[in-house]
């Protein structure tokens, strides 16, 4: 779709996008839903260019799929906001300016007098978001962040891998990053609302750390009422009666799937069993009555023996065939899927989830996930590919604030921008 | 003087578990008046998660649910009591933003889908959220979190490659969808102001979840790399990873970037030899050989604490942490005790426990929790007379009716 025909929920509020990796999922998501988001990077481009992976595996500052992902919907320009002409071209973009939005270290937007004391007497309705690895004060302060790390001190690492084993994480993607920029948002549009009635802004302090602690689930709350410690279990789980399996090999892998007993889950397991029992495979799964039982009253000898006969019965199914069960038949299982199979998936396709963004300094269409939901009004979409390194410098600096071309070619020269 | 952000917004909750409510915690966290609705015969699942208080279940005794619901009201409506559909009739026009989760078609039954409620409020914003979105042929599949984050992919990246996959935590979608219901529902707001108009939104959490792993997702398409689950493997550090320490199940992640960082490491961990070894001595070297390297580290911190080596490792400027589990959360943490990210609320059923601060501190405005999650049904009659403005006859036709169930 053409970014005419894309709704605007919010509407074109001017964001100065200052972030690295930590905070790049705000703008993104701001400029999917209307914004004009303008990405400032310092003259030759930001180092984060440099994340993997790259187009056709080429590492180019131009060709980071990580960069081309989560700058889409931006426009783009260099500035270098170590010098005092940077400081003052930034000054002027703040005066129109609705959101501010930065990662850099505790301190260091103050340190070049852009800190928000000084950018609030320029625009006392501005709101200005700072991502850091653990906020702006406190005694990690000073503390070397990292996905890896942050996982860690935000408890969500713990919570994964094997029972005895060493936590494990989601390969890949690094998590952390991309849920501070996605709580950012939150927070912008929670002061956007109050600014709405206020007419203020206010200064936002974001700690990554905190974010990733919005992820631990039952580790908090089993400490706080019971003093327990979450214990990780790899493809089991426990709730309430023995150790279940959540893993099971399928014909061409692996799929989701644990023996349930209950009210709520115990009748779709019994549709399993079954499907199974018309194939002579449910054993004595078919005797049991799976809805009034609970599953603090299963021993782990009947679970091995049942879970051994689902074993036995997956076998024999691909995990497309079971996905098609699991829809046909309403039972639980899932298929674990690999970045192949998500992309070929029925349903994304049913609801025209893809979408292939023009790279014309590619020479090439590259099939994007579109964006976020759907409304009756019309869809949002990525407005968008990510921007080339200064790429809207003469768009901004000439059209809009003004500069003439010789100006520009001196401060390009002076390394302003 | 601080206040609320979102003070005035009143949200009328249809769900359950864990993405809605806590989309309508942080609301309510944010100042909005939040009317959690409930089945009376079929509560919030939650309700039936252990832990309880003292471990003795009862519907208003599970600390989990306490932790996803503080600071709402709740009410008990029977959506197939004609007189119950009526009151829901009268919050959805009293509400400023209607959330549901419920499958799609359930709503149609009970004449409250959103041709119906437009008719009652014609610029109602109605958030809709479900595992796979309101159309398409897998739109009815059942799923919970806790199996549906395999068909996204997240399973299949945790582990090591030679290894199973395993399931990355209890329902990892549920931990992005809450933040993308959110940032709908207050885009949702602000075009309503500047055109007047409602909305359907139609959120599908595998849609959400996926733009997470959307580098994968170029990364097949462009390069035909289908990303497998590799451990701790970094195509930019090493070492990295996470390697044990002195204790039981204590762990300290660490991750080295450059050569500055890896002399630095080399001498804290009293092995200046390595330095210049010809294994470790570049950043490239250092990647071929992590495994050599990874069992290197191992060997130096598992005589040491994990707060020992985080502290080491940072002091001299490399990124390390302690893999921090829910004690250290609740009690240990220094930086998250000065960030107040917990706080203590009061429960007539469960008494005193922590609830979780939204993860913002704002210079002017606050969010935090306000007070404990409701009991069943615990504000029927306050709804009804104060949002509602009922007489006390127009609430005692609803109670006797069987509205409340």
């Amino acid at each position: 779709m053409s970014t005419q025909e894309a709704l605007q929920l919010l509407g074109a509020y001017r964001v100065l996008d200052l972030t690295d990796e930590k905070g790049f999922l705000c703008g993104r998501i701001l400029g999917d839903l209307g914004a004009d988001v303008i990405k400032i990077e310092k003259s030759g481009g930001d180092t984060s260019r440099n994340i993997g992976p790259f187009y056709q595996n080429i590492p180019d500052p131009s060709k980071s799929l990580y960069w081309f992902v989560y700058n889409a919907s931006k426009r783009g320009v260099t500035l270098d906001l170590e010098t005092s002409d940077g400081q003052d071209i930034f000054r002027r973009l703040v005066k129109t300016a609705d959101f501010v939005i930065e990662s850099f270290s505790p301190g260091y937007m103050a340190s070049l007098g852009l800190g928000y004391s000084e950018l609030r007497k320029i625009s006392p309705r501005l709101i200005m978001v700072a991502i850091t690895p653990f906020g702006q004060t406190g005694p990690y302060r000073g503390y070397v962040g990292s996905d890896l790390v942050l996982s860690a001190l935000g408890g969500l690492s713990h919570l994964c891998g094997e029972e005895d084993g060493a936590p494990l994480r989601i390969s890949g993607v690094g998590q952390a990053y991309l849920q501070a920029g996605a709580q950012a948002a939150v927070a912008a549009l929670m002061a956007h609302y109050d600014r709405l009635v206020s007419g203020e802004g206010t200064y936002i302090d974001i700690s990554i750390q905190e974010c990733l602690c919005w992820t631990t689930e039952l580790a908090i709350p089993l400490w706080s009422a019971n003093k327990e410690i979450f214990k990780r279990r790899g493809i089991y789980q426990k709730r309430g009666g023995p150790r279940y399996r959540r893993i099971f090999k399928c014909k061409d892998g692996y799929i989701t799937y644990a023996v349930q007993a209950g009210r709520m889950t115990g009748p779709m397991h019994a549709r399993l069993v079954k499907i199974m029992d018309e194939q002579g495979m449910a054993g004595d799964m078919k005797d049991v009555d799976w809805a009034k039982l609970s599953m603090s009253e299963i021993s782990e000898e009947d679970l091995a023996r049942w879970e051994a006969l689902l074993d036995k019965f997956f076998a024999k199914y691909t995990k497309a065939e079971i996905q098609q069960m699991a829809v046909e038949h309403q039972l639980i299982a899932c298929p674990v899927n690999d970045i192949e199979d998500i992309s070929k998936y029925v349903q994304l396709e049913a609801r025209d989830y893809w979408v292939a963004l023009d790279h014309p300094e590619l020479n090439a269409k590259i099939t994007y996930p579109g964006f976020w939901f759907k409304t009756d009004k019309g869809d949002c979409g990525i407005r968008s590919r990510a921007p080339l390194v200064g790429e809207h410098n003469s768009e901004i600096y000439e059209g809009e604030l003004g500069f003439s071309k010789e100006e520009l070619d001196v401060l390009r020269q002076a390394g302003v921008i | 003087m601080e206040r609320f952000p979102c003070q005035g917004l009143r949200i009328l909750d249809f769900s359950w578990i864990y993405t809605g409510p806590i989309v309508t915690k942080f609301l309510a966290n944010a100042g909005a008046q939040v009317v959690k609705v409930e089945s009376p015969r079929g509560p919030d699942d939650l309700r039936g998660y252990a832990p309880y208080r003292d471990g003795i279940p009862g519907i208003n005794r599970s600390t989990f649910f306490a932790y996803y619901n503080d600071s709402k009201l709740g009410v008990t409506i029977d959506l197939a009591n004609p007189k119950g559909r009526e009151l829901a009739t009268r919050l959805i026009q009293w509400c400023d933003v209607f959330v549901e989760a419920f499958r799609p078609g359930t709503l149609e039954k009970w004449g409250l889908s959103y041709e119906d409620v437009r008719k009652v409020k014609p610029d109602v914003i109605m958030i809709s959220f479900t595992m796979q979105g309101q159309t398409g042929p897998n739109c009815r599949q059942p799923t919970f979190g806790a199996f549906f984050q395999s068909l996204v992919g997240f399973t299949n990246l945790v582990g090591w490659p030679d290894e199973p996959p395993m399931p990355p935590v209890g329902a990892y979608p549920d931990f992005i969808g809450p933040w993308l219901v959110l940032i709908a529902i207050l885009s949702a707001l602000d075009y309503r102001r500047r055109n007047g108009k409602g909305l359907h939104i139609d959120i599908s959490q595998l849609e959400t979840s996926l733009q997470f792993l959307a580098p994968a997702l170029l990364d097949f398409r462009v390069n035909g790399r289908i990303q497998t689950r590799q451990g701790y493997y970094s195509g930019r550090a090493a070492p990295h990873g996470v390697y044990r320490c002195k204790g039981d199940d204590r762990w300290c992640a660490l991750a080295v970037y450059n050569d500055k960082q890896w002399i630095a490491l080399c001498e804290i961990i009293g092995k200046p030899e390595l330095i210049r070894d010809q294994k470790f001595a570049t950043v490239t070297s250092r990647m071929e050989n992590r495994l050599a390297l990874d069992k290197v580290v191992e060997r130096w911190t598992v005589e040491h604490t994990a707060e020992e080596v985080m502290s080491l490792m940072q002091s001299a400027g490399i990124a390390a942490g302690v893999v921090q589990n829910g004690r250290d959360l609740l009690e240990r943490d220094p930086q998250l005790k000065h960030r107040e990210h917990w706080t203590l609320l009061n429960h007539p059923e469960i008494g005193e426990h922590f609830a979780e601060v939204p993860p913002y501190k704002f210079s002017s405005l606050v969010v935090k929790p306000r007070h404990g999650a409701p009991c069943l049904g615990e504000h029927n009659e306050y709804v009804c007379k104060q949002l509602l403005e009922m007489s006390d006859d127009e609430f005692i036709e609803y109670l006797e009716k069987g509205a409340f169930g």
